[in-house]
């Protein structure tokens, strides 16, 4: 079972495309729900707590309550590819029933609006992970571990056993490696593992 | 198209997506077995009085009982599938 306090996810994600991995979980599959969860939690989770900052409460209950929805109606999703914008416009209605739930000051209307403007940028974080896949692994792990997790470049260099000199220098060649891997490729923000 | 990154920008979008607690991954993955269990004692709660009645009078406990961890979305759940609410009892 993935541990996601574990600075790996972005290495282990599974080749497959968004499409193959719904078929495998209509087959019931456990490995591929698995992997279901562990390629779209993050995103989920970036919904809830960046797009609606929602308190850590309902943000639990609509993060298992977009899973839970997934797993029952994963047979009625027509278009496999379209798994990822399925999953955004269901964990921002579930978000937008918390708020309404709260009885929050303010206005559905500015809460719609600003998740949606999040939404976009966390769909272009989603697009460039999906990039970072394609790097060596070493450099998935260490820029998972500065930029995602917050790791210091201390806590970096004694983990992975590599010195604190060459961790900046690591971080920067990796970015420029996953800046040439988006450039070279087509519009990235389009869809994912469709 | 392609699109240019400056590398502070990959640095932002990068920090965007963050791991969600261990805990609720783990809870998401664990749930079609949990869902199967429900389902199984939803089966037997409709098959067998006794364990129905028991489910109503206590269902935490006849959760526990039967080897399911009784958390909060599973009562609810449960309470919603065979109608415990308010005390009824029937299927």
């Amino acid at each position: 079972m993935l541990r996601s306090d574990e600075p790996v996810a972005v290495s282990r994600l599974s080749t497959l495309t968004d499409a193959e991995l719904v078929e495998r979980c209509r087959g019931g599959e456990a490995d591929a729900w698995n992997e279901l969860v562990e390629r779209f939690s993050r995103y989920v989770y970036a919904i809830i707590a960046r797009g609606f900052r929602l308190g850590a409460e309902d943000a639990e209950d609509v993060f298992q309550e977009v899973f839970a929805r997934i797993y029952t109606h994963l047979d009625k999703l027509r278009d496999e590819s379209a798994l990822r914008p399925w999953i955004a416009q269901l964990t921002r209605r579930l978000c937008l029933d918390a708020v309404e739930r709260r009885g929050r000051e303010q206005p559905t209307g500015e809460v719609q609006e600003e998740g949606r403007d999040e939404v976009e940028e966390i769909d272009e974080a989603f697009a460039v992970r999906e990039a970072v896949t394609t790097l060596p692994e070493a450099c998935q792990e260490i820029l998972d571990r500065f930029f995602a997790r917050d790791q210091s470049y201390r806590t970096i260099s004694s983990e992975l056993d590599l010195p604190a000199g060459t961790v900046a220098s690591r971080i920067a060649r990796c970015l420029r490696k996953l800046r040439d891997e988006l450039e070279g490729r087509s519009e990235p923000a389009g869809g994912s593992r469709e | 198209m392609s699109r240019e990154y400056e590398e502070e920008r990959l640095g932002t979008l990068l920090r965007i997506l963050r791991p969600a607690p261990q805990g609720w991954v783990e809870a998401a993955q664990e749930l079609p077995g949990a869902r199967r269990a429900l389902d199984e004692i939803v089966a037997r709660a409709e098959s067998d009085l006794v364990f129905r009645s028991a489910l109503a009078a206590d269902l935490e406990a006849a959760l526990a009982q039967a080897g399911v961890e009784p958390d909060r979305r599973a009562l609810e759940e449960l309470r919603q599938r065979l109608d415990l609410r308010d005390g009824r009892t029937s299927a």
